[in-house]
């Protein structure tokens, strides 16, 4: 009985988290734009920095009308919202924050296959929003979608692999007690790699062409409107967290810091997932978006190579030094 | 066979299934049921969609099965990459929304011919190679990602350099093929 009240307690928290983290981070990337743009934007609600306009947001998607275009594909249409935003609450259930064996939600033996394979199911979701909303600029955003995610899936992989060769596990736990604060210059390349590849999964500018606003409105979720629209950019927003957070836990070490890793480690991983989730935003602010076909050079011609290149220093330091 | 799978074979019996064996049957149910639906249904993209569910159903079955790097590594492969082209290729034809009335071929007896031999084969092949084999499930992990590692690497190194060998020359050929019709515009 008591195995079940801990798994229970540990999805609980997983949840929260999970409900929490993409807020904050969507409230962060307001303010940040506003004061690097300098447009400030809704500053009244709730009085200090209009810190309640999140929730005026949120009861404003509530209220609204959820609407179904009568061409479209109803019942794939509606199930698009569930299919993009799951996928990322199961991988916060594998992502360690700490060193001790109570900070992962649930060890999975096979932890970066079994995130990388989550995830990439999460882009289903935009696909089937894009072909079952019957709208020209809702399929060009959904192929446009698919487009970027074949191109981007292979360095993401090769990136992670260069790690997990390094640290001779695929398990994230297996790879964080592994790790020396060396393989932070070691494996530089890869971290680049794995993050813009991430990046362009999410389709966050620089690689936001599947919704280009100039182009094709809102790309494949030009048709949705009220709470289901919430959803698509409240998985945009957990994407983040995930991308940030594994970026955390692969490359900079997760718990691992100058001090205090044995019981403020979980601090250590939120400040790395904070920081990188920053830049996310600073990249967003300060960077045009690529054309179509500088983002598929950019994977094929710059990012698979580098990914390649960072295996094989991998390979052979790893041979070096044993 | 092992020793200590005969053992729990002989302590197993049809009649009183546990818990994972119960979900393992359902599960390969509902696998069944949309691989079924998949084929049959009109919809050209539903029809992708419920691959999804079988090709999920399936890495399912492998967790049940305590093999979870085969799980993971299929759906990373077949929902993750062979799907979205297979959606790609749909999107850039135009799929439509609704029933496509083109969608079954004449060659319907021939193809369910093939599907059922196949099927009766690889049915038949599991059959006589497993019978009654059983996965302990309260000893050491059998499918996980070191055990898998070392039996592949180990034991099965030629198989699966030859299948490298075999890609590549399909990468290479789709590389020539692609070439080719370039002059042959000019």
């Amino acid at each position: 009985m008591n195995d079940v009240l801990d798994v229970a307690l540990r999805l609980l928290v997983v949840f929260a988290v999970f409900l929490v983290l993409p807020l904050v981070v969507g409230q962060t990337e307001h303010k940040v734009m506003a004061h690097m743009q300098g447009r400030l934007g809704p500053m009244y609600a709730g009085g200090f920095h209009g810190w309640a306009q999140l929730v005026a947001d949120g009861v404003k998607f509530a209220q609204k009308e959820d609407v179904v275009p009568k061409d479209a594909d109803r019942r794939v249409f509606q199930l698009a919202p569930a299919v993009a935003l799951l996928p990322y609450l199961l991988v916060l259930v594998a992502i360690p924050i700490g060193p001790s064996e109570g900070a992962v939600g649930q060890v999975v033996d096979a932890g970066i296959f079994f995130v990388l394979a989550v995830m990439g199911v999460g882009v289903l979701g935009s696909l089937m929003a894009g072909w079952a909303s019957a709208n020209k600029f809702s399929l060009l955003g959904g192929l446009r979608t698919a487009a970027q995610l074949l191109a981007y899936e292979l360095p993401m992989l090769l990136a992670a692999a260069s790690v997990a060769m390094a640290a001779g596990t695929v398990s994230l736990p297996g790879i964080l007690n592994a790790f020396e604060w060396w393989w932070l210059p070691w494996q530089i390349v890869g971290a680049l790699v794995f993050f813009v590849a991430g990046l362009a999964e999410l389709q966050r500018p620089p690689f936001d062409m599947p919704v280009a606003d100039s182009e094709i409105i809102f790309g494949a979720y030009t048709e949705y409107t009220g709470l289901r629209f919430a959803l698509f950019l409240l998985a945009e927003y957990a994407g983040i967290v995930v991308l940030c957070g594994l970026t955390t836990v692969l490359f900079l070490g997760g718990w691992h810091g100058p001090f205090g890793a044995d019981g403020l480690g979980w601090v250590w991983t939120l400040l790395k997932t904070a920081l990188l989730a920053f830049v996310v935003i600073w990249l967003r602010v300060s960077y045009p978006r690529l054309r179509e076909d500088q983002l598929q050079k950019l994977a094929w011609t710059t990012l698979v190579p580098l990914a390649l290149a960072q295996i094989a220093l991998t390979g052979i330091v790893k041979v070096a030094i044993q | 066979m092992i020793p200590a799978a005969q053992a729990a074979a002989e302590a197993h019996g049809f009649l009183s299934p546990t818990g994972v064996e119960i979900a393992f049957l359902l599960v390969g149910l509902v696998t069944l049921g949309a691989a079924l639906v998949t084929v049959t249904t009109r919809q050209l993209v539903h029809a992708a969609l419920w691959l999804v569910v079988a090709l999920g159903g399936l890495a399912v079955e492998y967790l049940l099965l305590t093999a979870e790097f085969i799980a993971w590594v299929q759906v990373l492969i077949y929902v993750g990459s062979v799907v979205v082209l297979l959606l790609f290729g749909l999107m850039l034809t135009k799929a439509p929304i609704g029933r496509s009335p083109d969608a079954d071929s004449g060659n319907r007896p021939a193809a369910v011919a093939v599907a059922v031999a196949a099927a009766a084969a690889l049915v038949w092949v599991v059959v006589d190679a497993f019978r009654t084999t059983w996965i302990d499930l309260d000893g050491a992990v059998q499918g996980s990602t070191k055990v898998s590692g070392e039996i592949l690497f180990r034991h099965w190194v030629l198989p699966f350099e030859a299948l490298s060998v075999l890609l590549l020359a399909a990468l290479v050929g789709a590389i020539v093929l692609s070439r080719k019709k370039k002059e042959g515009e000019r």
